[in-house]
């Protein structure tokens, strides 16, 4: 019973680290807009400096992400990691490029080049929301593995996760995360760039951005809804049941409520910018909206016995928070521990609201002591 | 071959693979642990005292802790995740412990950092004094507790305590956190490591300075960053032989092959001798070709003995002796490995019928396979080695870089006393020789360090995890191809990055400070 309750509590735990992390991928969105945003250096300059003091958060927040994974959900941790080897590492590498590349980007001698460092910062801005949206899709089309003896991962296909890129299912969430990171970041710029022609360029963006966005986003969900999923049987075998995830809608109205008032908040953010060109406070309702509506979908993947990283080669070895999870006493140990977090958030918020009064513009950027 | 399973050089591959990027990481952290430290103190001495130098200083060294900083947190993240993806084996095998420590650095250790990192670069405009000083030490902090977090899982590793196997999921569940927090080698390795870091950044600091003094620049500058720096560095080394030694002692208890291994002593002796230098060769006489013979060595009688137990008669096991069975000097008796690995098997065995026990509902012989396993289980690992040899790790590596780490580190004691002493007396025109070699000593401390980690990892081999689990059994079974195209991949990328690094460090010393 208490097994349950932290099993419980910890994949919420997860469900807030993704929303999280989604969520930020703004910065990454705004990396893949900084030659459509930024036509001259200046505006190059001033674009990276506006996302540049956010990028870490980005990448903590993923590196947080493994460790709770790793604590939580070992099974989970070397079962995809291991398996999806090639998704995960082009992942890791795109986001070693961005890890340089804001400190390097400007400096002197920087042996590769400004242009270089920019061009690192793009492949990450489009390849991460990408690659990262297709791995999680998989969370719910299923990924073709086996686990051995000792729960070693045997991966069925040679493509080791690149076979995330032949079930078209996965496109669409690969793409909703892309085009949301990029309406993200144009939300975020309105609000935070104080330069007129950035502005009315990121306005646009938005329409372009927000309408594919919208529609892969209801694709995606269409298609979850309407196919099948992988149910937990109450011996423990899993089985494919057509409409899982829209039962679990139905019987888990809390979350589902969640879900609409996430989905309300992003659409709201993103029209009433569309609508009203004096209005730059989009980004507070989209960007929580975002946290909200990726809780509140990877808790239908993984609550109301549901197996959250499926097989779909072998039923059986689908992962779930009951046979994926770390020992009674290391969950307790780890809930312990995430009595931190508020104390986390709470000063992330403090120093966030303290470093980010004002909108930006190149005169301010010129007294600044260190830019990117 | 790109598709084709081929285990030996998978193996060889994930170990190079993951060697390569530790190494790299490496390169980085220390210095983000001291000079974090020294920038705070400079920074408080401004705010302190208001004079404009310090808050100078503090920018200048500022600057280049920034561009070392982002190329440790790139090499970092990929660490992390190689655990999941190179070695998945092992990450369940251990997870459940493993994990625990991994997950806590992330959640806590580097969102302060990140958090307060974004405060001190960009905050000194934005926020008051006080908050931006607080800010600073909260870096300081906030990295040397990921450096605590990340020590206390590999020391864990190489010392597992505070779990209890459970096979019903065959793994290792942990049963006492503070244990596998408090355990000796955790803090051992914690204090040593984390102190043999200052001591790095204590010598780059001195040295980039020392530059500034043959160049005639920023002299007054530069006397005052080696006052500092030699003096926390002085207090550094101290506690990095202080702590280096309680290391060694730590590693006599828990591997004694190690410790025969960094000695290259084949036959145990009561009252061992420790070797100063010598060359550790090839010798056809000796029982295993993996073994060494010091030719040429310089000893001290006894020492070793000392060393290990505080005792100048204890006795200290040889590689030979650990291979045959001994008792050690605290009494505790150590079966051959022969024995150990007949005694692993014997727990493998009963771990698969207990499996198929159960699956039969067969009670007793359920019961029968669980007590087997147990009592076997210390020796569960040994069970996969195929020959007695395969338990020596390589001698030679692990030889020299232990004699090199602690030849350097006497070298760095003498450093930090004549360098303060120059500054101190402002001897700037006379023995240039000083800042030659502090100059000479910045790329020293970095082989110091790698030394460190070579003597550590190398040392444990063939355990990822001591005793338990062997470096082949714990990799993930995947086409080598993959591993090695990502090791290129990596090994390409991180040295592009090490340059533009050096690159941009060089040209912003050069730069100069702003008076
Ligand atoms: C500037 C760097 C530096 C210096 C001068 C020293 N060390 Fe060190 N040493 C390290 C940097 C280091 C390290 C990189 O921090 C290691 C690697 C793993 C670890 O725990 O710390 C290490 C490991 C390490 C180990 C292996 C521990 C293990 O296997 O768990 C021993 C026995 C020593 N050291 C002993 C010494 C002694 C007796 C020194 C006397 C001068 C010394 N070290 C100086
Ligand atoms: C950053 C400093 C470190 C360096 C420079 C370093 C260096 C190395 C080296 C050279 C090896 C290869 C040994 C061999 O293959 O013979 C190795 C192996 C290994 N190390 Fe470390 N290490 C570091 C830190 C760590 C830490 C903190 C952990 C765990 C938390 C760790 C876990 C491992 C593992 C799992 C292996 C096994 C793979 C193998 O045998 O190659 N290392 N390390
Ligand atoms: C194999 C083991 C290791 C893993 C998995 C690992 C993981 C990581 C990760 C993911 C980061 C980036 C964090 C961020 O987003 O800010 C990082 C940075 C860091 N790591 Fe490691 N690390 C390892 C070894 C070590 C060791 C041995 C030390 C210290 C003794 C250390 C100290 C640090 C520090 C101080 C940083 C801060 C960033 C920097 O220096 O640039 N790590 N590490």
């Amino acid at each position: 019973m208490e097994l349950d309750i932290l099993q419980h509590y910890w994949w919420i735990l997860i469900c807030i680290l993704g929303g999280a992390l989604v969520f930020l991928l703004f910065v990454q969105g705004g990396q893949s807009l900084l030659y459509t945003l930024g036509k001259s250096k200046e505006e190059r300059d001033l674009i990276v400096n506006v996302i540049g003091n956010k990028w870490e958060y980005t990448f903590t927040t993923l590196v947080v992400f493994g460790g709770a994974f790793f604590a939580s959900f070992p099974l989970f941790y070397a079962t995809s990691f291991g398996g999806a080897y090639v998704v995960w590492m082009l992942i890791l590498f795109c986001f070693v490029l961005q890890a340089v590349s804001y400190e390097y980007r400007n400096k002197k001698n920087n042996f590769l080049r400004t242009r270089t460092y920019e061009i690192f910062l793009m492949i990450n801005g489009f390849a991460a929301p990408f690659l990262l949206g297709a791995a999680v899709a998989t969370f719910f089309t299923g990924s073709p593995f086996r686990l051995g003896e000792m729960h070693e991962v045997e991966w069925m296909t040679p493509w080791r996760g690149l076979d995330a890129l032949f079930v078209f299912t996965n496109y669409f969430l690969a793409f909703a995360v892309l085009f949301l990171s990029r309406t993200l970041a144009a939300l975020y710029f309105i609000l935070m760039v104080d330069h007129r022609e950035i502005q009315m360029r990121s306005r646009r963006q938005v329409w372009y951005n927000a309408i594919p966005f919208v529609v892969f986003f209801l694709l995606f969900l269409g298609f979850i809804l309407a196919g099948k999923g992988y149910a937990i049987n109450p011996d423990g075998s899993i089985e494919l049941v057509p409409y899982k995830y829209f039962y679990n809608l139905l019987e888990m109205p809390v979350n589902t409520i969640l879900l609409v008032i996430g989905v309300v908040a992003v659409l709201y953010g993103i029209l009433r910018t569309l609508m009203s060109p004096q209005w730059q406070k989009g980004i507070w309702f989209s960007g929580s909206g975002t946290v909200l509506t990726v809780i509140s979908l990877l808790v239908i993947a993984g609550f109301n016995h549901t197996a959250f990283y499926p097989s779909s080669t072998d039923l059986d070895s689908s992962l779930t928070i009951y046979n994926a999870s770390s020992s009674l006493y290391t969950l307790k140990a780890m809930a312990w521990v995430s009595l931190i977090v508020p104390f986390v958030i709470a000063y992330i918020w403090y120093v966030w609201r303290s470093m980010t009064k004002k909108a930006v513009n190149p005169e301010a950027l010129q007294q600044e002591d260190h830019t990117y | 071959m790109l598709f084709e399973l081929n285990s030996a050089s998978l193996i060889e591959w994930s170990r190079w693979q993951f060697a390569m990027t530790a190494i790299y990481h490496y390169m980085f952290v220390p210095l983000t642990l001291g000079l974090s430290f020294l920038l705070a103190v400079m920074e408080t001495m401004w705010v302190r005292t208001g004079k404009e130098e310090w808050l100078h200083a503090t920018k200048f060294w500022m600057k280049l802790f920034g561009i070392n900083f982002a190329i440790g947190i790139a090499t970092g993240l990929i660490l992390e995740f190689q655990f999941g993806s190179n070695w998945s084996n092992y990450s369940w095998f251990v997870g459940d412990i493993f994990g625990a420590p991994l997950a806590i650095e992330g959640l806590f250790a580097f969102f302060l950092e990140a958090t307060f990192f974004a405060v001190m670069f960009f905050g000194w405009n934005k926020v008051s004094r006080r908050f931006h000083l607080t800010a600073t030490w909260l870096v300081f902090v906030g990295a040397n507790i990921s450096a605590l977090w990340i020590l206390v899982a590999n020391a864990w590793m190489q010392n597992p305590v505070g779990m209890e196997f459970n096979p019903l999921t065959a793994r290792n569940e942990m049963d006492d956190f503070w244990a596998v927090l408090f355990s000796p080698t955790a803090m051992n390795k914690f204090f040593h490591t984390v102190t043999s870091a200052y001591t790095l950044s204590a010598c780059f600091v001195i040295g980039v300075s020392s530059w500034f003094i043959l160049k005639k620049r920023h002299l007054e500058f530069a006397r005052k960053s080696i006052l500092l720096a030699s003096v926390f560095g002085f207090l550094s080394i101290l506690l990095t032989i202080f702590t280096g030694d309680t290391s060694a002692r730590d590693v006599t208890r828990t591997q004694p092959m190690k410790l025969a291994a960094m000695e290259g002593l084949n036959r145990g002796q009561e009252g061992a001798a420790l070797t100063i230098i010598g060359f550790p060769v090839k010798d056809a006489a000796l029982p295993s070709g993996r073994m060494r013979s010091v030719e040429y060595g310089i000893a001290v009688p006894k020492v070793l003995s000392f060393l290990g137990y505080h005792d100048f008669n204890a006795f200290i096991p040889g590689i030979e002796d650990i291979v045959n069975g001994y008792t050690s000097h605290d009494g505790k008796v150590y079966p051959s490995i022969p024995q150990r690995m007949a005694n692993g098997r014997l727990a493998i065995e009963a771990l698969k019928t207990y499996k198929t026990a159960l699956e039969k509902n067969n009670g007793l012989l359920a019961q029968e396979a669980l007590e087997t396993l147990r009592e076997n289980y210390p020796d569960f690992g040994y069970g996969y080695l195929s020959s007695p040899d395969e338990a020596i790790p390589p001698v030679v590596p692990v030889f020299y870089s232990f004699r090199i780490m602690v030849g350097l580190g006497l070298l760095f004691v003498l450093l930090f006393v004549v360098s303060w002493w120059y500054a101190k007396k402002r001897k700037f025109h006379k023995f240039r020789i000083i800042p030659y070699l502090a100059i000479a000593c910045v790329p020293l401390a970095y082989v110091a360090s790698q030394c460190g980690w070579i003597v550590a990892e190398v040392g444990r081999q063939p355990w990822v995890v001591q005793d338990l689990m062997p470096t082949n059994v714990a990799i993930t079974r995947i086409a080598s191809g993959w591993v090695i195209t990502t090791f290129w991949m990596f090994a390409l990328l991180f040295t592009l990055l090490l340059i533009a690094e050096l690159s941009i460090m060089f040209s912003q010393i050069r730069k100069g400070v702003k008076e």
